[in-house]
């Protein structure tokens, strides 16, 4: 018999700190796929964020620079435009990306960053806790939002992919989902898409994972992909909200 | 025709393969392995056609699969 | 008064003082070993009538504590270092903009990133300005559940009354520690009027709330204003507790869980024989200089310990000014020294023969033994 599913060369042969069930994984699998198919790994560097990927510096097998919250599109900024033959991707959640980290997004993606951003999206800061996110829905409850997220007093979750397009300096921005095995490949065709582009000099990429935290949302992990995919989706529709004509 | 390989020790019995399985061919050991966890135990059957979908969905890719 | 006796965890414990001490807005950010702080505030802050947002990082949230505060409410945000050090220049606003409120700073390893352990690494951040220009923090050291309890009431009066930002200086092992505390129904607060503060212009000349001061002549006459706040607070209220200082030879110096650390030590050094004695200072901004200084001319010896590179014991050093010998004891990295540690370099420290002379007979007669404890001795 013949080998057709391996580790990817990219991804480290360790075991990942990652809850059981945890999406990270899956996530991690397919930008370490992309990139030896791609045949770029030891082109890329990789930006992690300060979240429960915080380690991803140790799962995969290119360089990688662990960034303040935040901060890692800024990072990949100083990174590419040094480097412009580099590959350089981060790797974000969304309290990273989309809370403290809104200005760097949006300005990096406004200046038409030559990088690819991958967003893990689990509406909750799932590292300190279960807190509420930015990504967060309204009445769901977390740990700073007991009873539940009433917009009134807590505000209503951002839709990265919807904001970013709107900026004329993203080439590609896409939602994908990690809650079945079709969904996961459709994600790494996306994933691959935003590669592409950046390997083309087009511009700056980004695609935004729908993920499960069964731990914070006190599911197992079965019932946390039902909950992305029957929740979470309807509220961030799938597709691509910007790509190169 | 196919078979797969479950790496024991990396699994964290988490199940998603043994519900992404279109045959129920994975199964779940009454064993531990060192990490205190129940791993995932494929039946051995024949049926399996090595349709990778519990190796895409392992978040430890745990699974190496054959055809 | 009816008191309540209550298992708590610290940060539990500093958020139920700062809403019991009026504390009436919670702006904060999620970061480990701090994450209780928002989350109960999310809870009982609303529940008190008062206003508590989740901002989006914690640059927006010492600066929506610039607003409350401006609007003269006692306002209050928490963190653990990284996040402190992204409020700097939100501190040094509200210093200069001579603002009253409470930081609350959950001590982790560093420097950046760092971990999640203990430390004492941000003394220097929190008692020396950490943000630009000459200011400082009203700086506050619970050891114990029950101070964290009642520190937010001694900091938030102290902030008002000089109009000044204060901070709690803890760190993670008090910050999570559970201990048997005692609640009492009412916690007495001294909240002056507040005149200066922006709340709209209805019947008075307009409020505004500034640190930009064009003119250098008019920003020294505010510098001059704000140090001679520091002045006062310097002579009034410094707080510290000693134990078996008096005829003791050497003299432990620490703060938070090192003290707690460093007792049991001293307790272990005695039952031995030795004469070790521990000071702990509760205020570390204003720092009790004038009471180490005397005990230096009184010939006691300081062995300070921190979980840092050194940091008070430049504060130690500078108040024993030359009259004494000051040694160090550290740890760096979330690493937590024992009690039987420290106690190894305390017997080290005493073998040695003494390198300066100690002062005359008067000198020492003069110490007094001043101790202003807070309650709570620390469990």
């Amino acid at each position: 018999m013949e080998l057709v599913f391996k580790r990817p060369e990219a991804l480290s042969d360790v075991t990942m700190a990652y809850c059981p069930g945890c999406t990270h994984g899956i996530a991690h699998r397919l930008v370490a796929e992309c990139l030896g198919e791609l045949g770029i790994i030891e082109r890329t560097i990789g930006i992690c964020p300060v979240g429960c990927s915080v380690f991803l510096y140790e799962y995969m097998e290119c360089d990688v620079i662990e960034a303040a919250h935040g901060r890692a599109p800024a990072v990949a900024t100083g990174v590419k435009r040094c480097l412009p033959d580099s590959v350089v991707f981060t790797y974000q959640g969304d309290g990273d990306l989309a809370a403290i980290g809104t200005a760097e997004i949006i300005h990096a993606a406004a200046r038409g960053e030559n990088i690819t951003v991958v967003f893990i999206n689990n509406t909750t800061y799932g590292m300190t806790g279960g807190q509420m996110a930015p990504t967060t829905m309204p009445g769901q409850e977390t740990t700073t939002t007991p009873g539940g997220r009433d917009p009134k007093v807590a505000g209503n979750p951002i839709k990265v992919c919807e904001l970013l397009a709107s900026l004329d300096g993203t080439a590609y921005i896409a939602r994908a989902s990690l809650a079945s095995p079709a969904k996961v490949m459709k994600a790494k065709k996306a994933i691959r898409t935003a590669f592409q582009i950046q390997l083309e000099n087009r511009g700056f990429s980004l695609v935004e994972l729908l993920s499960s935290c069964p731990t914070q949302w006190g599911m197992s992990p079965l019932q946390a992909l039902k909950h992305v995919d029957e929740v979470i989706e309807p509220f961030f529709p799938l597709g691509e909200f910007k790509k190169p004509n | 025709m196919g078979r797969i390989v479950i790496n024991e020790e990396r699994c964290k019995g988490c199940r998603l393969c043994v519900h992404f399985c279109p045959r129920g061919l994975i199964s779940v050991s009454e064993q531990f392995n060192s990490k205190g966890y129940h791993p995932a135990v494929f039946e051995g059957s024949e049926e399996c056609t090595a349709c990778t979908m519990c190796a895409i969905m392992c978040p430890d890719v745990a699974i190496e699969v054959y055809k | 008064m009816k008191r309540k006796r209550v298992l708590m965890k610290g940060n539990e414990a500093v958020v139920r003082g700062a809403i019991a001490a009026q504390c009436r807005a919670f702006f904060g950010y999620p970061i480990t070993p701090q994450n209780e702080v928002p989350e109960y505030m999310s809870k009982y802050m609303p529940e008190a009538g008062g206003v508590f947002v989740q901002a989006e990082s914690e640059v927006a949230a010492i600066n929506m504590v610039y607003g409350a505060a401006a609007a003269g409410i006692r306002a209050m945000t928490s963190s653990s270092s990284p996040g402190i050090s992204l409020k700097m220049e939100g501190i040094s606003y509200l210093a200069g903009a001579q603002l009253p409120c409470l930081i609350v700073n959950v001590q982790r390893g560093g420097p950046g990133l760092g971990n999640i352990a203990p430390s004492q690494s941000d003394y220097f951040q929190a008692v020396k300005g950490g943000g630009h220009g000459d200011y400082n923090l009203y700086t506050f050291a619970p050891w114990s559940v029950q101070e964290m309890f009642e520190h937010p009431a001694l900091a938030f009066d102290v902030a008002d009354r000089y109009r000044g930002p204060a901070m709690i200086l803890t760190d993670a092992i008090i910050g999570q520690m559970l201990e048997p505390i005692e609640i009492p129904s009412e916690v007495s607060v001294d909240i002056p009027p507040k005149p200066w503060a922006t709340t709209g212009a209805k019947g008075r000349r307009r409020n505004s709330i500034t640190s930009l001061y064009i003119v250098p002549e008019d920003l020294e006459r505010i510098n001059l204003e704000i140090q001679e706040n520091y002045r006062l607070a310097k002579e009034r209220e410094v707080r510290y507790q000693e134990f078996e200082t008096q005829d003791a030879e050497l003299v432990l110096v620490a703060y938070g869980c090192m003290a707690r650390i460093c007792r049991t030590t001293m307790n272990m050094a005695r039952r031995k024989g030795l004469k070790v004695g521990l000071f702990r200072p509760i205020t570390l901004f204003p720092f009790p200089e004038k009471e180490i200084s005397m005990l230096a001319q009184a010939g006691k010896r300081f062995l300070v310990a921190e979980m840092s590179a050194g940091q008070m014991v430049e504060d130690v050093r500078l108040a024993v000014n030359g009259a004494s010998e000051v040694y160090f004891h550290g740890r760096l990295g979330g690493v937590v020294p024992s009690a039987v540690e420290i106690l190894e370099e305390v017997e080290k420290v005493m073998s040695r023969p003494f390198l300066t002379s100690p002062m005359t007979a008067v000198a020492k007669d003069s110490l007094a033994h001043g101790c202003t404890t807070t309650g709570g001795d620390g469990g």
